[in-house]
Formats: C-alpha cells, structure tokens, sequence
C-alpha cells in the first residue's frame, strides 16, 4: 500500500526525548496523514515506545516539535492530549486491573458528555470484541493477556480518537489472536480513524501499513510505503528473521 | 516450601506450621469470643453499653482512618501529618463555634450554628489538606518514597507548632452545645452526644463512599490509584485528582475534629498524635487502601477498648493501647494485608 494524498494529522519533526542522560530517539521526524495506517517498526530499545509517549504528552520532548491538525501539543499534559482526539492503547496494556471491563471502557470515555454516542461507541467496541461482551463484569486482572489486549484496544476506542496510537498490540499473544488483532486494526481503520501502530511484529505491521517507519537506536534508518518495506530484502534481512 | 505439583494426583503436603497457625488462630478466635461471652452473660446491660460507646469512639476513628487509606491508596504515602491536621480541624472549630460565634450550651440556635460550623470544619479541614500536598508532597512524587515521608513527618510537626501558638500548650476545654442528657432504653443509658455522633458521622461516612463509589470522580480516583500513566491517557487529570483526594481526606478529618471536640469536650495541641497513631492503626487493620478496611478497622479498634475499659470481667483501662496493637500484632500474623486488603501481589 502506498501513501495516501490526504491531509496531514500528525506531524513529529525532529523531535529527541530522553530519560535523564540516555537519549532514546534522536531527531526523528515523522507523518500520519488522515485515514492512514503508519507503521513504526524496529527493535527493542529503537525508542519506538519513548515516540509515542511522547506524543501522548507523557514525556516532554528535549527538542523537536509535534504538531496535531495544525496545532502545536508538544509540552502539554498527557489528559488534555486526549480532549483533542488522541487515545492511546499503551505498551503492556495497561488495563485497571481490579476493576471490572465495563468499568474499564467507562474510563476510556472518561472525557465524553455526550452520553448516547457514549453507548453507542460501547456497542461498536463490543461487536468488535464479543469476547469483552462475555466478560463485561470481570475483573480486567483476572483475564488472559489476548483479552486484556482487546479491552486496551476498546478501550481507546472508546474515547472517540480521530488517531489512535497502538502501542505493541499483538506482543505476547498466541498467533491465532495477533492475526484477529491485525484484522481487527483495519476493520478500525475503515470505520474512519487514523492509526499510527509501533510494532515488533514488522512484517504484519508492515503489510497493514500505508506507510512505514523503521527505527533504529533512536534514529530514523528508512522509511517508505509499507508493502515495498514489507518486500525489501535489507528489512527481511534485519526486522523479518530472514 | 514444599514443592506440591498442583494438579497431580497426590496428596498435598500440609506443613505443621501451617497448621498450628491455623489451631492457634482458633484457639485465640475462642478465647476473644468466650471473654466477650461471659461479659455478656454476666450483664447484658452493660455489655450493651460498653457496645454504643465503643462504636461512637470508632465512627470518628474511622472518618480519621478513612484520610489515610485514601492517600495511602492513591500515592502510596503515608501521611504522618493527617492526625495533627485532625487536630487542627478540632482547633478551628472550637475557635469558630465556640469562641467567635459563642455556641456554649445547649440551644435551637447553637444546634444550627453546629451544622453551620461543621460545614466549614470540613471545608478547612479540605482546603488545609489540599495546601499541604501542593506545598510539600507533590513536588517529591516521584523521589525515592522515603522523601516524602520525611517531609511528611515535618509537616505533622509544623501543624503541631501551629497549634501550639493557636491554643496553647494546656488543654482547653470546650463547652459544648449537643445536651448533656440521657436517653434510657432497657437499662441502656444512651448520651445524647452520642446520637449526635451517629447522626453526623454515618451520612458523613456514606456520603464520603458513595462519592468514591459511584461518582465519575471516585472513578477517577481508583483509576488514579492503580495506574497515573494509564489514567493520563483516559483524559484524567492527575494532579487534579490527587488534590480531590486529599480534599475528601481532609473533609473527613474536619467532620471528627469537631464531633471531638464537641463530645469530648477538651482540644490541645498535641491531640493528633495519639489519635493519628489509632487511626493509622485502624487503616492498617482494615487493609490500607481500602475505604471499607478503615472504616471497620476504626470501629473495631473503638470496640476493642471500649471493651477492655468498660466490661467488669476484663484486663481494665490501663491494658487499653496493648490490648490494641496485640490484635493489630496478631492480625498481621494471620492476615498480613488487613482484614479487607489484598495481598500484596496486587500492586506491581
């Protein structure tokens, strides 16, 4: 797949973040445009995580700038991001674990007045997830790691995002799921959201991807449409185990 | 200890320390209910008695209490300094209702006044712990956890000091406005005071839980508790919610400052230790974290001496603090976590 010709809706340039001395992504620059799947791929420690902290305001940049529909947001905090339509699934989930599924996708919408489109946004993440249906009045903790994936996922999804930002979907999950999660990322996109996904699983990622980034050690090392990346040697090589 | 497979069929090793645990744990269970029986065989009345005054003691333990479950859960921070803002909130309203508006005796007015006064306990109660954790914890959130503690410990101290230089270093009686009379019932002499402790003290204690219950707040505030990060991606407020928390902590704290001093009649400066400590341990009893664990704790500590001071059959007032912190010992031994809290695996 290839870049799309719209809009763009995020906008990272140059950007480097650290943690004390260790600086985790170097200058890095990057683009979602609206309606896209963008793929970030690269290897443990590629900083991939430490991006997108940061553009969900839990991390202030060192330098750089992030831009969203036009509008600076580097620099403020994380729950104002969210009001402006930016919902994260975080890496590890995440999820509250004592409380129950139901309780944990009302959080999801904690920002939202509108109390019908509310339900309504309940409805379409458990058609989405029937599973979470099944479980609505467990305990999040007690669920397996697969449906504690799809509640994170649902879970931003719930606060209504025009990006939804994907952090590490498929990580620990049976095969089976990760290829459920992959489906379930497109059929999100078509129903109108932009994704930008941070993935170890490249080759999935890159397939679903409009446009890919590929990370490495905190510098950007390639970037190109994500079905050419998916096919090009030098990634299969490095990123897709041969 | 013993590595039993789960799950094969053999039969499970039980240790023998587990089991004298469990026997002892029994054995004990016997003895606290037979002391309690006799007592009650003994004379009913009494028994009775000794009950409400221990449960009127409890209820303010427990709206203390409740102030150091909710910030413990929410920061994990234990906040030596929320027994001496108790005391300040008791300070103030004997400075209010007592001194400024002159409520001194029992009157349609002065009960009206009371209310009035209890209102602005809770406020100030609020609005101090709110400006104690701006000033001197939140900038040390994410410091090691011994600063704040030791700031914490401060901070009981600069609220000490501030008490001191309000009332000065002698006890102060309050004369106060709820009627001294009793109410009879069966041989059963209840203090109007203590009606009004109830009346006051349980739909403050509901109203606090349904709030962290069933309000989009409290929900926040759980949220808070168990992940921030998490939490800032729901659109919470972090900082927002953690000064809610301490709003309600010191709220509470206000509603027990005043019904202390309004039935026990005396405020001084160093009040908050004492109390701070059985709140505390009222906290860790019930399971700190949990608003249900502090609240039965500080009921349960109330009964405790109320027993070991009141019953004729029993070690008497002067076993009153050991008798406590034995339980407390011994709960810890068979339940680590408190009677409502979890285990510890739970916090990661």
């Amino acid at each position: 797949m290839a870049r799309l010709n719209t809009p763009v809706m995020l906008k990272i340039s140059d950007l480097t973040v650290g943690y004390g001395a260790i600086t985790a992504v170097k200058g890095l620059s990057l683009e979602v445009r609206e309606g896209e799947i963008v793929s970030v791929i690269g290897s443990n420690g590629a900083g991939k995580s430490t991006t997108l902290r940061t553009v969900s305001g839990l991390m202030k940049p060192k330098s750089g700038s992030i831009e969203f529909l036009g509008e600076k947001i580097d620099g403020i905090p994380g729950h104002e991001i969210v009001a402006k339509g930016i919902c994260q699934s975080p890496e590890g989930r995440r999820i509250f674990p004592k409380m129950t599924v139901d309780e944990n996708l009302d959080l999801g919408a904690y920002l939202r007045k509108d109390g019908a489109a509310v339900k309504e946004a309940r409805e379409r993440v458990l058609e989405l997830f029937p599973r979470l249906r099944e479980r609505i009045n467990q305990k999040a903790g007690t669920m397996s790691g697969g449906e504690q994936q799809m509640l994170a996922v649902g879970r931003a999804l719930m606060g209504n995002p025009k990006l939804l930002v994907l952090d590490e979907p498929s990580m620990g999950l049976a095969p089976v799921l990760v290829d459920l999660i992959f489906e379930t990322i497109e059929t999100i996109r078509k129903s109108g959201v932009t994704i930008l996904l941070v993935e170890q699983n490249a080759l999935a990622a890159l397939r679903i991807a409009d446009y890919a980034y590929v990370l490495e050690s905190g510098n950007l090392k390639l970037e190109g449409d994500g079905s050419k990346l998916a096919d090009d040697p030098a990634i299969a090589q490095a990123y897709l185990g041969g | 200890m013993t590595s039993v497979a789960s799950g094969i069929a053999r039969k499970k090793k039980v240790p023998l320390s587990a089991i004298l645990l469990r026997l002892s744990s029994f054995l004990i269970m016997g003895v606290a209910v037979y002391w309690l029986g006799i007592n009650f065989a003994h004379s009913p009345q009494e028994f009775a008695q000794v009950t409400i005054n221990g449960l009127n003691n409890g209820l303010l333990y427990a709206l203390i209490a409740l102030g150091y479950t909710l910030v413990y859960g929410i920061i994990e921070l234990i906040n030596f300094a929320h027994g001496d803002l108790f005391m300040l909130t008791s300070v103030f309203s004997f400075a209010v209702l007592t001194e400024l508006l002159g409520a001194q005796s029992p009157s349609g007015k002065n009960y009206a006044l009371l209310l009035v006064v209890l209102l602005f306990t809770m406020a100030f109660g609020a609005t101090l712990n709110v400006t104690i954790e701006r000033l001197a914890y939140r900038r040390l959130r994410d410091a090691p956890k011994l600063a704040p503690l030791i700031t914490a410990v401060g901070m009981s101290f600069v609220l000490q000091w501030i008490g001191l230089k309000w009332i000065g270093s002698v006890p102060v009686n309050v004369n106060t406005v709820l009627p001294s009379g009793k109410y009879h019932i069966g041989g059963v002499e209840i203090a109007y005071k203590t009606f009004a402790v109830f009346l006051i003290t349980v739909p403050v204690l509901i109203i606090l839980a349904f709030v962290v219950d069933k309000t989009r707040r409290g929900r926040a505030m759980r949220a808070t508790a168990q992940d921030k990060d998490a939490s800032r991606l729901m659109g919470i407020d972090v900082n927002k919610t953690i000064s809610f928390t301490f709003a309600i902590a010191g709220a509470a704290a206000g509603a027990a400052g005043i019904m202390w001093a309004q039935t026990i009649g005396t405020v001084a400066y160093n009040l908050g230790f004492q109390l701070g400590l059985i709140a505390f341990t009222s906290a860790v009893l019930g399971g700190v974290g949990n608003l249900y664990g502090a609240v039965m704790g500080g009921l349960i500590i109330g009964l405790i001496q109320a027993y070991n001071d009141g019953l004729s059959i029993g070690p008497g007032q002067r076993w009153s603090q050991s008798m406590v912190f034995t339980i407390l010992i011994l709960l810890m031994v068979y339940r680590p976590g408190g009677l409502l809290g979890e285990t510890a695996q739970e916090k990661v």
